[in-house]
């Protein structure tokens, strides 16, 4: 016990876990209706000999009369502490080293054609730390030195162009929050449940704020054809040399630039609402043309197999989604009573609108708060007060962007895709909270 | 004198060229000049499903199937079969589909996998991507013959085309008829971000906001098997050590007392001990990874390769020799699948052989 008051948590013994009458109730309740799925919740619970774990008191006075943090002073309140510049460039602390991006074991067979995903259940507010953001590598990644990188111009332009880095640079910039997503974020889940927590589910989205150059502005001064030159083909400088079509009219618009990024140092498309494949990193060229590409990634990968057995080709923008990432799988409520139920959503048509939590596996739903300034193709954060009972509950998030699309269900997606897409799984993700506090990743029907 | 002559012209051509044709120079003056013929046909390799970019050139399946067995088999397997590194390249399409460029496969679900062929509607695009990104440890070495000879193998390998076929610019064309699935693609969806492809067509899905009383009743259809309870490791070292939930300690069976992470676990991650054999272990693992023998190799399993705790088993203490096959490649020792010949520094070789040859197996 006298480890456990380092928390100020505190948890019951064993034998007084299991509350007897806390289960009839359940389950005379579950014989009503509507709460069925919470009968099978708790039998499925129950069979795992789960104890109703979480009604431990959360912060209960000790014997002694008094919390020893409290009252035995530490040794920062007793002492001199660091000096400024003890590091360069500032590190998180020490007691934030579970806060960490993973890979999926299994999911690939190297390490240079892999992807590592962020820890959404551990990250506040909207953006992604720069040393958190999930990566998504074809052929490894460099750290290129920026004064030998060039960005050349060419095709259907007036002048073929090169430019360094100082040159760029001294371009008129923009300063945008946008979310990156890849296509096959949440890909595992498509047929079942395959991961157990949001870090593998929806790991493969982060949102940073980006600096740089819009593409047009290079464009122009090539004198690029922005008539009869529909698209434009992106290219990487590394070894995979990655390259993808993007439309014309989204240059135009003047949302798409050239950043100075952490991930594809020194300079990275930013192709806000559309699939993290297209931002193009170490990007080393912009052709101007009239036809569409196929590259690699456009007709090998990132083509989403139908029923028909058809393949969607040039499917890049990301539909409106969200998540909840606390209360999430993996997790562990401490004790009944308040908890904040927070997540994200994101839409790479606009600004979420939106977002509305279920906790009884979406028959009801409560509008949750948006925590503003709700910006263009950029996460948004999203809370809702929750008193828990103790009892199972389903908790699900719901976005809606301005266009008025509405995240669909799984039963939804799934009658007009299948289950065999692979990318631009959006569905509505279901957390079950089980009466032991654990939290399940779980698909309803 | 007459090539200067020419090179002045050229130059004052460009140079007008440059004038009439950026009417952002004004604009942005002094920024970006005008890219030389020979920068632009260094960078601009790309090949489009018209083939505008397709070099000249031809190549032969006899000569692709000897670039494939030195360059290609290692990751791909001999028939480009190999789901090992990368998912297989070929298998799954048949004579059939060469004639209706639909591959039937793809609609039996119980057909495990999509390999490259069943799924590619463009020969242009195997091209391409072989020219610009393989194989994968040295992208952009092949000569322009061998890519059209490992594309004319790899096609010969779906029976696409005849053994003694002869893969040039003249009949790329030819061959793009016979692509298996070259009418199994469709853009009619709303999530190209612009005018070309989908003609206006509206989101798939239509859910409706909902609020109240709007399912029946849910049921959980699906959830992890227990077996995979620790699959990911342990859950609770995945989240943070202080917060309305804790991590799950998934190292116990569900349910049992101490499922919640302990709060006396909060405790910064030891530093792991920097011991000597320790600071060699890590430099040779970096080298692992910088020279990406990870591609090939695990630590204790086989890969395309031995594990390297095998290679330490079987070579104890033979540094020298290590150093040799790394930088020189073989085969015939693991077993017929080659290792190429690896362009590291003398140094780095002698760093990953001193390890595998003292440590890797313990």
């Amino acid at each position: 016990m006298q480890e456990d008051l380092s928390s100020g948590r505190i948890r019951k013994a064993p034998e007084n876990f299991l509350n007897k009458d806390g289960i009839k109730t359940v389950l005379a309740e579950a014989k009503h209706g509507r709460r069925d799925f919470i009968r099978s919740a708790f039998v499925a619970a129950a069979a795992g000999a789960a104890v109703p774990a979480a009604l431990a008191q959360g912060n209960p006075v000790p014997t002694e009369g008094g919390d020893p943090n409290i009252l035995n002073l530490p040794e920062h309140s007793k002492g001199l502490g660091q000096g400024v510049a003890a590091e360069g460039y500032g590190k998180p602390s020490k007691f934030e080293a579970n806060v960490q991006r993973r890979q999926s074991p299994g999911l690939t067979q190297t390490t240079q054609a892999s992807v590592s995903f962020a820890p959404l259940q551990s990250l506040f507010g909207i953006i992604t730390p720069s040393g958190l953001h999930f990566e998504r590598h074809h052929q490894g990644w460099w750290d290129i030195d920026p004064s030998k990188h060039r960005l050349m111009i060419n095709g259907m332009v007036k002048a073929n162009k090169v430019f360094t880095m100082d040159e760029i640079m001294r371009l008129p910039s923009v300063s945008r929050i946008h979310f990156i997503e890849c296509g096959a974020n949440t890909a595992v889940e498509w047929g079942n449940v395959a991961v157990p927590t949001v870090q593998y589910t929806h790991g493969m989205v982060s949102c940073s704020e980006f600096t740089g150059v819009p593409l047009i502005t290079l464009l122009e001064l090539a004198g690029a054809d922005l008539k009869n030159g529909k698209f434009v083909l992106a290219e990487g400088a590394d070894g995979s040399s990655m390259t993808r079509t993007i439309p014309m009219e989204l240059i135009k618009s003047g949302e798409v630039f050239v950043a100075y990024p952490e991930q594809g140092y020194p300079l990275r498309l930013i192709v806000p609402g559309v699939q993290g494949v297209s931002w193009v990193k170490y990007l080393r060229r912009i052709e101007v043309g009239d036809k569409p590409y196929a590259a690699k990634d456009e007709a090998v990968h990132y083509i989403d197999l139908q029923p028909s057995g058809l393949h969607r080709q040039y499917t890049n923008i990301q539909e409106c989604k969200s998540v909840v990432t606390t209360p999430s799988g993996g997790q562990v409520l401490l004790d009944k009573g308040f908890y904040n139920i927070t997540g994200l959503a994101w839409s790479g048509r606009g600004k979420v609108k939106r977002v509305d939590v279920s906790v009884d596996g979406g028959r009801n739903w409560r509008t949750a708060r948006l925590e503003g300034p709700v910006q263009n193709k950029a996460l948004t954060r999203f809370n809702l007060d929750w008193v828990w009972d103790g009892k199972p509950a389903i908790i699900q998030s719901r976005a809606m962007d301005d266009t008025g699309y509405v995240q669909p269900t799984y039963k939804q997606l799934r009658a007009v895709r299948g289950t065999r897409s692979i990318y631009h799984n959006n569905a509505i993700q279901s957390w079950l909270v089980q009466e032991s506090g654990e939290v399940k990743n779980v698909q309803v029907s | 004198m007459f090539r200067f002559r020419k090179a002045v012209l050229a130059a004052a051509l460009l140079a007008v060229a440059g004038l009439a044709g950026a009417q952002g120079a004004s604009k942005w003056p002094g920024v970006g000049r005008d890219a030389t013929p020979k920068e632009v046909a260094a960078w601009d390799i790309d090949v489009r499903p018209d083939f505008k970019g397709l070099p000249a050139g031809s190549g032969s399946v006899a000569k692709g199937q000897d670039v494939w067995e030195g360059k290609c088999a290692h990751c791909h397997g001999i028939f480009g079969e190999s789901g090992e590194v990368f998912s297989p390249l070929v298998g799954g399409t048949t004579a059939e589909d060469i004639k209706t460029g639909r591959v039937a496969k793809l609609t039996d679900s119980s057909f495990p996998g999509r390999t490259t062929l069943m799924k590619v509607p463009t020969v242009s695009t195997l091209w391409d991507y072989i020219n610009r990104a393989m194989p994968w440890t040295a992208p952009k070495s092949l000569s322009t013959e061998e890519v059209y000879a490992v594309t004319a193998f790899l096609l010969n390998l779906g029976g696409i085309v005849p053994d003694d076929f002869v893969l040039s610019d003249k009949n790329i064309a030819d061959v793009q008829k016979r692509m298996p699935n070259r009418n199994g693609m469709t853009t009619d969806h709303a999530m190209w971000p612009g005018k070309e492809f989908g003609k206006g067509a509206k989101p798939d899905t239509k859910n409706v906001a909902c609020m109240k009383d709007c399912v029946p009743e849910a049921k959980v259809a699906s959830f992890l098997p227990d077996y995979a309870r620790n699959a990911h490791g342990n859950l609770a070292e995945q989240n943070r050590l202080v917060g309305a939930q804790h991590g799950v300690d998934t190292t116990r069976p569900e349910g049992k007392p101490g499922a919640a992470a302990p709060a006396a676990q909060a405790k910064p991650a030891a530093a792991p001990k920097q011991d000597a054999a320790g600071a060699d272990n890590k430099a040779a693992q970096a080298m692992l990874q910088k020279h990406s023998c990870t591609a090939c190799h695990a630590m204790n399993s086989k890969l395309v390769g031995p594990s390297f705790q095998d290679i330490a088993k079987k070579h104890a203490g033979k540094v020298d020799y290590l150093a040799g096959k790394i930088k020189a490649g073989g085969s015939g020792v693991w077993g017929p699948i080659p290792m190429p010949a690896q362009s590291l520094s003398e140094a780095d070789a002698k760093t990953i052989a001193a390890w595998l040859a003292s440590s890797a197996g313990k």
